[in-house]
């Protein structure tokens, strides 16, 4: 039994200015989700509501701007409980009992606790610096910190560091692009965001699907991942890094695997992946070779002594309900830096059970694991790296004065290079060029462009930070690091308002 | 053939594998004999040189033995602890005795050969790539989770001393989308991995057993090749290549015009958008 169309509605509707439209067929040419189509005999270009995803593309790209897309209203009977998307999730699972995947971070409401913490400024007590006149020091270094540093004088009385520094990375932003493989997105995205990084002095990471060879040369801007499915992972790979990332858990899937599935495994992924095409390239769900932190100790110090003791090796995980003990654990098994992705983290493909249900907030995760770090007294043998939905500048500041050293940022990383968030990035098709590997596709994304706007986000969100740290009397990103002080909360009560670790404002 | 020895005896492994990668490295040796190892770690990781020799005579190493290894040859006459070839790139590794858990996990080219018996969870996720096809010939028996979520390359087991375990242990080939095991036996292994099917081999499979058994007995002398390739061997190869393609929903399905109800022609337009 099948009913298909009565029980799915249409999530938009296509509105399209007849007077307007010159039937260039851009439109119709342009979405790969068949959203639009041209009637002949009548001469009209029609719409169909059904298909489309809301992703955009039509509107940006109509010469005339004849296209308008609006959210579809709710047929059915509202209802708090049974709203319109659980009721067509429901329909969907009962016509083929399948597992709902869904692309890009939570849309759901757990709170958002960056938008009830707000920033001190210095108001008569002390000056407020101009960050347009004077130096303001946003360069943020990442890696392990030695206890203490001895120095020794020679005989002409010239001093010299005799501790041995591990590698460091020099950020010259404390924003890095986050780990999205090739696979997930086009080779053309990963240039983009691989270019923008090498040129603002940041970092991309490879995410993991291996470094296509094109990519090589951004080495001393990329993180290197190596994830349960090790694709692509051998020697050259690891030293062609600035750094090697294990990835044991994503904000948006914690404790599940990873899946490209085998019709995005096309040729120039099987290269660099080494595996068949066509094959499904399975992540398994955790690293068979780690069980424990004494083997994940194993792990981080055999990539250590792979690339020779030269590279900061990170360790990622998704923010879960022991955060803090098992990135205590991390930091202890000699990881350099300790990746925590919270539940609103975007992802290409996920469950959507797991997405929306399994993680905790990045905000009070940072805070925990900066807490309990400092109380043990070992915060300076790892940097902590947040990740998972951070949307402006204010939210990359706030993470920082809650204990954080940098932040990756996705989807918004993405959103410079034209996505949308229509989330339907597991079905490979993406209009923009972004999430998909279908040439025709993937030629719509201009590596020079990309790259020019990616640059672009992390220049403006750097003299916001500047201004915002400016504004609070600060002159070095380093000065407001785990200052929670700067911060107070607007409307978050007990207990997470100690969780947090900041007062209420007014306090 | 210019070789070096070294006593491991109360060296820490980084002390160890410092010195080996000097000697490889800077002095060009091609041959590095290791005495007394105490366990030392991750032993011939990392190296890149292809014809470097590195044999571990006396002692036993410790876990991650020529993880990453890009190259060169281990032999170990000893026993070997977990993770032997931990995502290893080329290479091969003979261990004159028995292994422990997760060899070969994630191996992308190279061979590994294990007279005795492995533990759990071995050959889980080896890849395949064209000529690049990893192979592990275990001479004993294995444990569970024989070859789960293999992905490619060649998984062997012999059984050939007489411990009275099962050949292979449960859960063998889980998830398996990929690759092809054989296993010297006329029984079929208790909870075989549903994602695999049970063949009897032809001729490129009996080819493809010829050269790797041929190779096991070169380095592992009592043992005949001819001897061994007269026992029926089982080949379990997946049933496809996308185990879990039907577990997730599709989604939205797409249709054109032309498959629903508007229409049935199709426009042409010039294609200046792209």
């Amino acid at each position: 039994m099948k009913f298909t169309f009565s029980l799915k509605p249409e999530n938009f509707i296509i509105e399209r200015d007849d007077e307007r439209c010159i039937r260039c067929g851009a439109c119709v040419q342009q979405c790969a989700y068949n959203a639009h189509y041209y009637l002949e005999e009548k001469d009209k270009v029609l719409g169909i509501n059904h298909n489309c995803v809301g992703d955009g593309r039509c509107v940006a790209i109509c010469p005339t701007n004849a296209i308008r897309i609006k959210q579809a209203e709710n047929p059915y009977r509202p209802n708090y409980n049974w709203t319109k998307e659980r009721m067509m999730d429901l329909y969907e699972q009962a016509e083929n009992g399948t597992v709902l995947l869904v692309g890009m971070g939570a849309p759901t409401p757990h709170p958002v606790y960056w938008d009830k913490i707000v920033l001190n400024a210095s108001q008569v007590t002390n000056p407020s610096i101009d960050p347009l006149r004077e130096p303001m020091e946003v360069k943020t270094f990442l890696g392990s910190k030695p206890d203490k540093i001895e120095v020794v004088f020679d005989k002409n009385h010239k001093p010299e560091i005799k501790t041995r520094i591990t590698p460091q990375l020099e950020l010259e932003v404390p924003i890095m692009f986050a780990a999205m493989s090739f696979g997930a997105i086009s080779l053309n995205a990963c240039k983009s965001l691989a270019k923008a990084a090498s040129e603002m002095g940041t970092f991309w990471n490879t995410g993991e699907g291996g470094l296509h060879k094109d990519l090589y040369k951004y080495g001393k801007n990329t993180i290197v991942q190596v994830a349960s499915g090790r694709f692509g992972v051998h020697v050259d790979y690891l030293k062609a890094g600035a750094a090697v990332e294990i990835k044991i858990g994503q904000g948006a899937k914690p404790g599940i695997g990873g899946h490209l599935p085998g019709e995005k495994v096309n040729h120039e992924i099987s290269v660099t992946r080494a595996m068949p095409e066509g094959s499904d390239a399975i992540s398994p769900a955790p690293h068979h070779d780690i069980y424990s932190i004494e083997d994940l100790r194993q792990l981080i110090y055999s990539i250590k002594e792979a690339t020779d003791y030269e590279k900061p090796v990170f360790v990622k995980i998704s923010a879960v309900h022991n955060v803090a003990a098992i990135a205590s654990g991390i930091v202890r098994a000699g990881a350099d830096a300790v990746v925590i992705d919270g539940i609103r983290g975007g992802t290409g493909a996920a469950p959507k059970i797991i997405r929306d249900n399994v993680g905790i907030p990045i905000e009070l995760a940072i805070a925990v694991v900066d807490e309990r770090l400092r109380k043990e007294g070992i915060r300076n043998h790892a940097s902590l790296i947040a990740a998972g939905g951070f949307r402006n500048s204010a939210d990359v500041i706030k993470a920082i004065a809650l204990g954080a050293d940098a932040v990756y940022i996705g989807t918004a990383a993405l959103m410079t290079l034209g996505c949308h968030v229509c989330g339907m990035c597991y079905k490979g098709i993406c209009n923009w060029g972004i999430a998909t590997q279908r040439d025709d596709l993937t030629k719509r994304l201009n590596p020079e462009i990309g790259a020019e706007r990616a640059k672009n986000l992390l220049k403006g969100w750097k003299h916001e930070i500047q201004e915002m740290l400016g504004a609070m009397g600060i002159n070095s990103i380093g000065s407001l690091r785990g200052n929670r002080l700067n911060l107070r909360a607007v409307d978050i009560h007990e207990p997470y308002l100690s969780i947090l670790g900041i007062k209420p404002a007014g306090a | 053939m210019n070789s070096i020895t070294i006593d491991a005896l109360n060296l820490y492994y980084r002390e160890l594998n410092f010195k080996i990668k000097e000697a490889v490295r800077k002095e060009g040796i091609k041959k590095v004999i290791i005495k007394n190892a105490r366990g030392q770690r991750f032993i011939g990781t990392g190296l890149k040189e292809k014809d470097v020799e590195i044999i571990i005579e006396s002692g036993v190493p410790g876990n991650d033995l020529a993880m990453f290894m890009d190259g060169p040859t281990v032999k170990v006459f000893g026993n070997a602890q977990d993770g032997v070839g931990n995502t290893m790139n080329n290479g091969k590794v003979f261990i004159h005795g028995d292994a422990g858990d997760v060899i070969c996990y994630g191996m992308r080219n190279g061979k590994i050969f294990i007279k005795g018996n492995v533990g759990y969870r071995v050959g889980i996720h080896m890849k395949e790539y064209k000529d690049m096809i990893p192979s592990i010939v275990v001479g004993g028996k294995a444990g569970d989770f024989f070859g789960e979520y293999m992905a490619g390359g060649i998984g062997v087991v012999l059984g050939l001393n007489n411990d009275d375990k099962p050949i292979v242990g449960r859960y063998c080939a889980t998830g398996m989308h990929g690759g092809v095991i054989y296993i010297r036996t006329e029984k079929i292994p208790t909870y075989l991995g549903k994602e695999v099917k049970i063949f009897e081999l032809n001729e490129s499979d009996k080819e493809k057993l010829k050269s790797l058994i041929e190779e096991f007995c070169q380095e592992f002398k009592e043992y005949k090749a001819e001897d061994i390739l007269k026992s029926r061997f089982i080949k379990l190869i997946p049933v496809s290549k996308r185990p879990y393609g039907r577990l997730y929903s599709p989604g939205n399905h797409f249709p054109l015009p032309e498959e629903n109800y508007f229409s049935n022609k199709k426009i042409d337009i010039e294609k200046k958008y792209y």
